[in-house]
């Protein structure tokens, strides 16, 4: 007989209660912090070519950060949001993918976008909200998508992609449907990687996605950041038991831990489950322990909340370095070359920032456009009296009086 | 045609829809081999299968998250919610995703394929959470379409229109009508513009207008007003979001006169905004000022549901006092 509950239940006699930590789920790790395999792990099948994108991109995106923090700080753009001290997990996880799986990520997964190709033009035009940014201006600095590189637009509310997530990928799936005997084929071409931290996995959202990718099948990878921090809320007033990966295991998913700022691990870990998730159609949930070594955003000081050991403890452990000592040692990398290439890149971030903080804002009728696919009557109306209005006022709009047509 | 209720004019809705596009999904909490709780998708699951008409958790935000992730990947997302009470737990997923997922993005990305099914309204001793009309929080919000309709024929003809309407449309669902209504509904495919509103009746003396549910109460009120020497023009809003302005300024134009009632509590419900649109509009043509017969502004009631619902007499005393003013 079937159980209806569809649980299989263990009869005991004893009263006895588990412990919430009673997983103590394992954390694969592969490169040591010098940058050898360490004894008994396994190195990923990661060619020269991948692995020196991966380091380009972490390098890229570590400059980036560094120099847009700082003109935050001058002033130049509204907010900003580092990725320092998730890199690799960042970097690794995206690469392991193919390029039209989708990435619905949080906000800090720029080197994501970066690794499929997103450029560093792109990036300015976003963070400077002109006419050029996909975005149309509509969103605070950060919040980037791209059709074109299968990333959906970031959205600030926490934790809403990942049921979102959950749907895009049953839809991937369902594209391998036959019309006529309504059977799902047995692979799938791609998948959805949900990225998200450990504070986002305290929301409803991501229960409710979880619940449903895991009862419905949806081939989604749920990437879950644990980097210690929910702003300047710590890990052990964000949850309870053993990390979010327990929850993955309680709602019957396939689980893994690994650690985050290990690049090998990572890329691994992404491989292998979506290897699973293309070959069931189920999901998979990554859990990544790393440190977030910035502050949440520019908004935020987190030296109110945690101590200068603390922070010098955990950049010793830098992903970043960690990797470039294996690429050193496999002789894929030099160091005076690694040095000039950075001189390089700092010098086109510089060059993009000048360029994109001087392109104009975007025009006024990009204010009412997207709202719908067609603006409805009552917005066509208010567009035209305010077009009126700055025709009559032109001084008091500069940013659009001019091109108004 | 044939003679159907409600729910078979929406199933057929439905049913079309799934036969067209082989991604499309219908789901949401009791939707699959049971058929919904009121049977809207009855036989849908034995017809498609169980991969795209399919039981959800239950978990609104969820399906809400759900339906906007599969829409954004181009499927028509077909979202119910049990009943319109309960669809505040998906407030989130609704008001900041949905609505916002083209605008945010540029167009990068948009959820056009996103039409949420939900039964509104009283009249069914449901109390306070089988009853309520939240049509006004959601009109609030640029981004969605919100479309009401009031008989079978209307039901299938706007459902569809939802459908291939290329944003995201919330369709409340007269649920006291579902069998209480029925009417000659074509068994093909056909639409019915949203954002129209339609004049059911020409009349001269004072406007009244409704939407879903209340038309049957101002039908009725319009009778009484008929009996007692008052030309009464009576207009179905049908669409909340966009609103047919244009329509209902031409006719209190015309009359001088306008009663509003809907379910839901007067303050800051919809009648709200139709009356300072219209009094800016026909300022000068208003013969008296607008009247609004509401729900009363508490939450609905059980055992007091005939004293709380805008009925019949409540709307006649309004068009009289309109009318005498």
């Amino acid at each position: 007989m079937t159980n209806p509950n569809n649980i299989s239940l263990n009869i005991s006699h004893a009263l006895e209660f588990i412990d919430g930590h009673a997983l103590n789920i394992p954390t694969l790790k592969i490169l040591s912090e010098d940058g050898d395999i360490l004894d008994g792990a396994t190195a990923p099948d990661l060619n020269k070519e991948t692995a020196l994108r991966i380091y380009s991109t972490m390098r890229f995106i570590r400059l980036l950060d560094e120099r847009m923090q700082a003109a935050q700080r001058q002033g130049r753009i509204s907010f900003y949001m580092q990725c320092l001290g998730e890199e690799a997990a960042i970097t690794a996880s995206a690469a392991a993918l193919k390029q039209e799986d989708m990435i619905m990520a949080q906000y800090r997964e720029q080197a994501a976008l970066h690794y499929r190709g997103f450029s560093l033009e792109q990036f300015m035009n976003q963070l400077f909200s002109n006419e050029k940014d996909l975005g149309k201006g509509r969103q605070m600095p950060v919040h980037y998508g791209s059709n074109e590189l299968h990333y959906l637009t970031i959205s600030s509310p926490l934790g809403t992609q990942i049921p979102q997530a959950t749907g895009y990928a049953y839809g991937q799936k369902l594209k391998h449907i036959d019309a006529q005997s309504g059977e799902l084929s047995s692979e799938i071409d791609n998948v959805t990687i949900c990225y998200f931290g450990e504070g986002a996995a305290s929301e409803g959202d991501f229960h409710a996605g979880l619940n449903m990718a895991a009862v419905h099948k949806a081939p989604v990878l749920f990437f879950a950041r644990n980097n210690g921090y929910a702003i300047s809320t710590p890990a052990d007033e964000q949850f309870k038991g053993d990390g979010i990966a327990s929850r993955g295991v309680g709602y019957g998913i396939k689980t893994i831990r690994v650690d985050g700022a290990d690049t090998l691990a990572v890329y691994a870990a992404t491989q292998k489950a979506r290897e699973i998730a293309v070959t069931t159609g189920e999901p998979v949930l990554i859990e990544s322990i790393a440190y977030r070594l910035g502050a949440h955003s520019t908004s935020d000081d987190p030296s109110g909340y945690r101590t200068k050991d603390e922070e010098a403890e955990f950049k010793s452990n830098c992903p970043v370095a960690r990797f470039k000592a294996w690429l050193l040692k496999q002789g894929w990398l030099n160091e005076e070359e690694d040095e000039a290439q950075k001189d390089k890149i700092r010098e086109e971030i510089l060059a993009a920032l000048k360029v994109a903080e001087k392109i104009q804002k975007p025009a006024l009728e990009e204010l009412v456009s997207d709202v719908y696919d067609t603006p409805i009557p009552a917005l066509q109306k208010q567009y035209e009296e305010l077009k009126e209005h700055i025709k009559q006022h032109p001084d008091a709009y500069p940013i659009t009086a001019g091109r108004i047509k | 045609m044939a003679k159907m209720n409600m729910l078979h004019a929406i199933n057929s809705a439905l049913d079309i829809t799934m036969a067209e596009h082989p991604q499309a999904c219908i789901f949401g909490e009791d939707v699959g081999y049971f058929g919904g709780v009121f049977r809207a998708t009855s036989g849908l699951q034995e017809k498609y299968g169980k991969h795209r008409v399919f039981n959800t958790p239950l978990t609104e935000q969820g399906i809400l998250g759900f339906a906007n992730g599969l829409a954004a990947f181009g499927a028509p997302a077909l979202a119910e919610i049990q009943f319109a009470d309960y669809i505040f737990p998906a407030f989130d997923q609704i008001v900041n995703e949905s609505a916002k997922f083209r605008y945010r993005s540029g167009n990068e990305f948009n959820v056009g394929n996103l039409t949420i099914r939900t039964p509104y309204g009283g009249g069914i001793a449901g109390g306070l959470y089988h009853s309520q009309s939240p049509e006004a929080y959601f009109a609030h919000t640029p981004g969605l379409k919100l479309v009401v309709p009031r008989n079978p024929y209307q039901a299938k003809g706007l459902l569809r229109a939802c459908i291939k309407d290329d944003n995201p449309v919330i369709f409340f669902e007269p649920k006291r009508l579902y069998r209480a209504s029925t009417g000659e509904v074509p068994e093909g495919d056909y639409t019915i513009e949203i954002g129209k509103a339609e004049v059911v009746k020409e009349g001269k003396d004072v406007t009244v207008l409704a939407w879903g549910a209340q038309m049957e109460i101002i039908e009725q009120a319009a009778s009484k007003a008929e009996e007692a020497g008052i030309s009464c023009e009576i207009i179905d809003l049908r669409s909340i979001l966009p609103w047919d302005a244009e329509t209902i300024a031409k006719s209190v134009t015309k009359t001088g006169r306008l009663v509003i009632s809907h379910e839901a509590p007067i303050t800051n419900g919809f009648g709200a905004e139709i009356a300072a649109t219209i009094q800016k509009e026909c300022f000068l043509h208003l013969e008296s000022p607008i009247e609004r017969v509401c729900g009363l502004d508490t939450p609905y009631p059980l055992a007091l549901e005939k004293e709380y619902v805008p009925d019949a007499l409540k709307v006649f005393a309004a068009i009289k006092k309109s009318v005498e003013f």
